[in-house]
């Protein structure tokens, strides 16, 4: 049962106040888009075993979306960040990279 | 035979007797006994059958790890199977039978499974079942079906209540042996909050039984001393009874405690379920005994040495009257030292290592034990019980040496750290040759969301086996715990203890170590299971390397005891027929719980009422009062039907449909969602969820909307208002209601960030009461206040005002294709609205109706419902709904997904009316036949059913349905099938069944 840190509340979150949302910073393609592009989009999901993004609602609580990067394997929690951003913040980036230097996640890192 | 000796027990009270019975014979023990000690007190030495074979099963260990000793406890709403003797406490008028065997324990016809063990080896159930087929049914079927199963399941309901509890400790510690409290002693110095909790009545574990001294004074005193300053302290919380069960991600902790469980007349919840959030844990939680894999080694009067040193000095209860114990390792002689001690006969110690001349082995010498050293035991002489045991070589093949008749023998195979909550959130395993055990490895701890360690194991949970070790490696975990949470522990110095040199273990996975194939087939490792050295041999030579495949394929460990004097040597054995060391074949997962928990307590206080709330409308207690028939949707419940005295709820829904079509009904709306979007940009906003144009909805107006995933599929459905300039209000379906605004709400939060708009779920903020029928208006306006005729306010508009003393929001809005008003007022102004209404109602005739009348009305005018019409892979386009699409938006949520090919693929399934030709209702979810077969053999299908009803209005059943080009077909007939594989004939029709031009809800 995790815990993360909601970036609006700044409590610790336990799990079950929380909803998951899949992978985060994704791109919409709407119409005009070609098949491949909405399929990526739509479909296509990071798998990654190490360093992730990903969404979560703090549904029971304020009722926020907020980012949380999070270690796959090992469950730590490498920071949390409110959804509206389009990249993760450069600090948590920064953060990342001191404690899985090489780290990649799609086009960051 | 096992007796009570007349001195000795330190945990019993003999001036306290207890009375009890097994099976049905009375006996007595006394206050302090566990059931099993007080079974073995009164003689009993067959305590159970085991699962595969019934084999005569006895005590085994004194602990948790009991693997035999299992029983079906209590009577009427307090039985429960599966208990294991050994970590019962008695009480007066304890009720206790043994189980798995038929039709006595003594005398047991499974029993005979023994006599073809070699018929039933490892994989058995794999290998036998496959052929021939009817056997199944008629030998194999009865046959698991008679041995299936380890005790009784209850038949009453539980009359016990539980209950759950959340806690956040700094620091917790896990087991209250001398290493627990040595670190919740240490560990609370700093000033954190610690919780000390122990799974059984008693604090100190092993220490006492095994004689160790700390700080010149002998264990109990120690234990006693320190559990009394601890429970001074006021950041210390200390809980006997209580097992640590399970350590989950991030340092979440659930730990059982049985509250009640020991008392005669039990008052209050019975088990607590410990939720605890830790920022650390020490897990000081022990080591298990092994046994020793020699043939026989199942016989009752065959147990752990260590056990029969606690039987001894714990309960002052002898296993037998002559010993033999077999060691290999210097702790064994532990057992033979007590039992000389309290004046047993020790026959003879055997020893299969070549030399014993440890501290231990020469005490044992010195008061004149006969220790037989290089020396193993052949076989166990004896049926049902130990009679004696034949020597011989542990280097040799089991050639005979000599017999020792006997009644009990003791066993040491060495220790087993208890590493099972170390694993549970990924601790890592070291094998330790020297001490041949698997140990935890410091390096590789379980790690919280910081990524550093938050278990620490302590004691001899983490191999250490000397008291000076066990209270070192308290300290330091205590120690690393405190750094970690940031604290300053004062220097603790580890309390002094009596040295103890031991001689090195010898591994002993076969004992003698050249044993053929008929002695191995003698060897147990899983006592309950019934899986012997030979089946996991058979299972290596079938080619099982690993051992989780191992472990399913010959059950070893998969027992209530979850193999915990089974699985290392079960490994080991797989490991030497693979040729391979014991560290490669590794062990099997530990998951939680460690011991198994009570249903009652995971359930807790969630039961009966509590265990799922249900919603209530303003207006339910009325519809409670004038009988409804109740249906669930989502949590709420709605009404059905209003059936009257001595009407059948079918006859009360036609009745319903009737009477709103002829003169005037009402329905409780109230549970439809009601979400109110505003802001600037609220109108963009719409326009993306919604398939339509809501943008341009003018003020006063309404309109039905379509609510697509990004997938394409519709979603929900439901009429939008236009309150003001910037804002609307959204009606979802009941059980859309916080779906939509979640949806509504990520969208916002998560794509569009930058978009002035508000959204407020207000569904509870509202009754909302549906007048319905050629009379609605009528009612309305007997009730005096705004003007509802045709003109102010005509149909898919809204208008506010008052209805009598009602504050009302008024939509014109119709689901059932009459004259229909939805009217909103304040809830709490809704029950004494829904009361004015059936008043002013009752010269037109008005009646409640319930969702059932409501489903058909909408049937009989094509309206489609989700959930029924839709199933997450249907489209609007393939319901006709294209008008409720807009041409003229760039873009909507689904808008893009719906133009893929095969969403414009005109061999769509689609939604038809389908009229049965003999007026029948078809089945609902029913399929048409299409030609030919598919892929498995199967008809092909070219449609199926959606929503199926009796008519009252047309008097015949109707339907809706999706069929491949189904608008295309008007007229044909296509062939559905019923459960019973019948056909039934029925036309492709408009799904529009009733007043086709709107006439009755225009007026």
């Amino acid at each position: 049962m995790l815990i993360l840190i909601c970036p609006y509340c700044g409590v610790a979150v336990d799990e079950t106040e929380l909803q998951p949302g899949g992978e985060a910073h994704l791109k919409r393609y709407g119409p005009g888009s070609s098949d491949e592009e909405f399929e990526q989009y739509l479909f296509q999901r990071e798998n990654a075993k190490g360093v992730h993004f990903e969404r979560w609602r703090h549904v029971n609580g304020c009722g926020k979306w907020f980012h949380a990067a999070r270690c796959t394997v090992t469950l730590e929690v490498f920071g949390t960040y409110p959804a509206q951003m389009i990249a993760p913040p450069e600090e948590l980036c920064q953060l990342i990279a001191a404690k899985r230097p090489g780290w990649r996640w799609r086009e960051f890192g | 035979m096992s007796k009570r000796l007349a001195s000795g027990g330190r945990r019993i009270d003999r001036s306290l007797p207890l009375d009890f019975t097994f099976n049905g014979k009375p006996m007595r023990g006394f206050a302090g006994d566990t059931l099993a000690s007080a079974l073995m007190a009164n003689g009993q030495k067959i305590v159970g059958r085991s699962f595969k074979y019934h084999r005569p099963r006895g005590l085994v260990a004194s602990g948790a790890e009991e693997p035999n000793a299992l029983m079906n406890l209590g009577t009427g709403r307090r039985f429960e199977p599966n208990q294991r003797a050994t970590t019962q406490e008695l009480y007066d008028g304890l009720v206790a039978r043994s189980q798995n065997h038929w039709p006595s324990l003594e005398f047991d016809v499974g029993a005979l499974n023994s006599l073809v063990s070699r018929f039933l080896p490892a994989g058995f159930y794999y290998k036998m079942f496959l052929w021939p087929r009817a056997f199944w049914k008629h030998v194999y079927e009865p046959f698991i079906r008679q041995s299936a199963g380890l005790g009784q399941a209850p038949a009453a309901r539980d009359a016990d209540t539980y209950e759950h509890f959340n806690v956040s400790v700094d620091v917790l510690v896990i087991g209250g042996g001398i290493a627990g409290i040595m670190a919740a002693q240490a560990a609370s110095a700093s000033g954190a909050d610690v919780l000390l909790i122990e799974q059984s009545a008693h604090w100190g574990g092993r220490a006492p039984v095994d004689g160790a001294e700390v700080e010149g004074q002998p264990a109990e005193a120690w234990v006693e001393n320190a559990l009394t300053e601890l429970s001074a302290r006021e950041n210390v919380r200390v809980r006997t009874r209580t097992m640590g069960a399970g350590i989950y991600d991030h340092g979440y902790v659930l730990a059982y405690e049985r509250l009640t469980d020991h008392e005669p007349d039990p008052q209050g919840p019975r088990h607590r379920l410990w939720k605890i959030r830790a920022r650390q844990v020490i897990a000081a939680t022990g080591a298990i005994e092994r046994p020793l894999s020699f043939a026989g080694n199942d016989l009752p009067g065959v147990m752990l040495a260590s056990a029969v040193r606690d039987y001894l000095v714990d309960y002052g209860v002898s296993p037998g009257a002559r010993s033999v114990i077999v060691t290999n390792n210097d702790d064994g002689y532990r057992t033979a030292l007590a039992l000389h001690a309290a004046g047993q006969t020790v026959k003879a110690i055997i020893d299969p290592r070549m030399k014993a001349t440890g501290a231990l082995p020469e005490a044992a010498r010195a008061v004149g034990l006969r220790i037989e050293t290089g020396t193993a035991i052949a076989k166990v002489k004896g049926v049902a019980k130990v009679d004696g045991v034949f020597l011989c070589a542990q280097s040799g093949d089991g050639d005979k040496t000599e017999e020792i008749a006997c009644d009990v023998v003791a066993m040491s195979g060495g220790w087993s750290p208890v590493v099972h909550l170390w694993s549970h959130c990924g601790g890592k395993l070291r094998w330790d040759d020297a001490r041949a055990m698997f140990c935890p490895y410091p390096d590789r701890a379980p790690t919280g969301a910081d990524g550093l360690p938050f278990v620490r194991a302590a004691g001899t949970a983490t191999g250490a086996l000397a008291t000076a070790d066990v209270l070192t490696s308290a300290v330091e975990a205590a120690r690393a715990a405190t750094e970690a949470l940031g604290l300053t522990a004062p220097a603790q110095d580890v309390p002094t203890s009596a040295p103890t040199e031991e001689e090195p273990i010898l591994p002993v996975w076969v004992m003698p170590g050249g044993a053929g194939h008929k002695l191995r087939s003698k060897m147990w490792l899983d006592f309950q299971n019934d899986v012997k050295v030979s089946d996991v041999q058979l299972a290596a030579q079938e080619g099982y390397q690993s051992v989780e495949h191992t472990k399913r394929y010959t059950t070893l460990g998969m027992a209530t005891d979850q193999g915990k004097t089974s699985n290392i040597n079960g490994l080991a054995v797989l490991s030497q027929s693979l040729g391979i060391d014991i560290p490669e074949v590794g062990t099997t997962t530990f998951r939680p719980p460690y011991t198994p928990i009570s249903m009652g307590a995971i359930g807790g206080e969630a039961r009966g009422a509590l265990f799922q709330p249900i919603r209530q409308t303003p207006i339910h207690a009325w519809h409670e009062d004038n009988g409804a028939h109740w249906e669930p949707v989502g949590h709420w419940r709605r009404p059905y039907a209003f059936p009257r005295d001595g009407e059948s709820v079918h006859d009360a829904v036609m009745r319903e449909v009737t009477n709103t079509r002829d003169t005037v009904g009402l329905l409780d709306a109230s549970t439809l969602g009601k979400i109110i979007v505003k802001g600037p940009d609220a109108g963009q906003f719409l326009d993306m969820m919604y398939t339509n144009m809501m943008s341009t909805l003018p003020l006063g107006r309404c309109r039905y909307g379509l609510m697509c995933t990004e997938n394409g599929f519709l979603t929900d459905d439901g009429v939008v208002a236009r309150l003001d300039e910037t804002t609307w209000l959204c009606h979802t379906t009941t059980g859309g209601a916080d779906r939509i605004h979640g949806h509504m709400e990520e969208w916002l939060q998560t794509e569009w960030w930058d978009w002035r708009v508000h959204t407020v779920n207000v569904t509870e903020q509202y009754a909302q009461i549906g007048v319905v029928g050629p009379d609605a208006r009528n009612v309305l306006e007997t009730l005096g206040g705004m003007d509802l005729s045709a003109d102010a306010l005509p149909f898919m508009q809204w208008a506010e005002g008052k209805i009598g003393d009602f504050d009302a929001r008024v939509f014109r809005i119709s689901f059932s294709g009459e004259l229909s008003y939805e009217v909103a007022v304040p809830a709490a102004q809704g029950l004494a609205f829904w009361e004015a209404l059936i008043r002013a109602g009752q010269p037109f005739g008005i009646a409640p109706y319930g969702t059932e009348a409501l489903h058909i009305m909408r049937a009989e005018k094509g309206f489609i419902m989700i959930g029924d019409e839709t199933d997450g892979t249907v489209i609007p386009q393939d319901l006709g709904l294209n008008w409720a699409i807009s041409k003229k938006k760039d873009d909507y949520l689904g808008k893009r997904a719906q133009a893929r090919s095969h969403m414009t693929d005109p061999d769509r399934w689609k939604l038809v009316g389908l009229e049965t030709l003999d007026g029948s209702v078809l089945p609902d979810g029913a399929y048409a036949v299409d030609e030919g077969l598919n892929g498995n053999g199967q008809r092909n299908t070219q449609g199926r059913v959606t929503s199926t009803y009796h008519s009252p209005t047309l008097g015949r059943g109707i339907a809706m349905g999706l069929v491949r080009r189904g608008p295309d077909r008007l007229g044909e007939e296509l062939e559905f099938t019923n459960v019973e594989g019948a056909r039934i004939r029925a036309r492709i029709v408009s799904p529009v069944f009733f007043d086709p031009e709107g006439e009755k809800q225009n007026v």
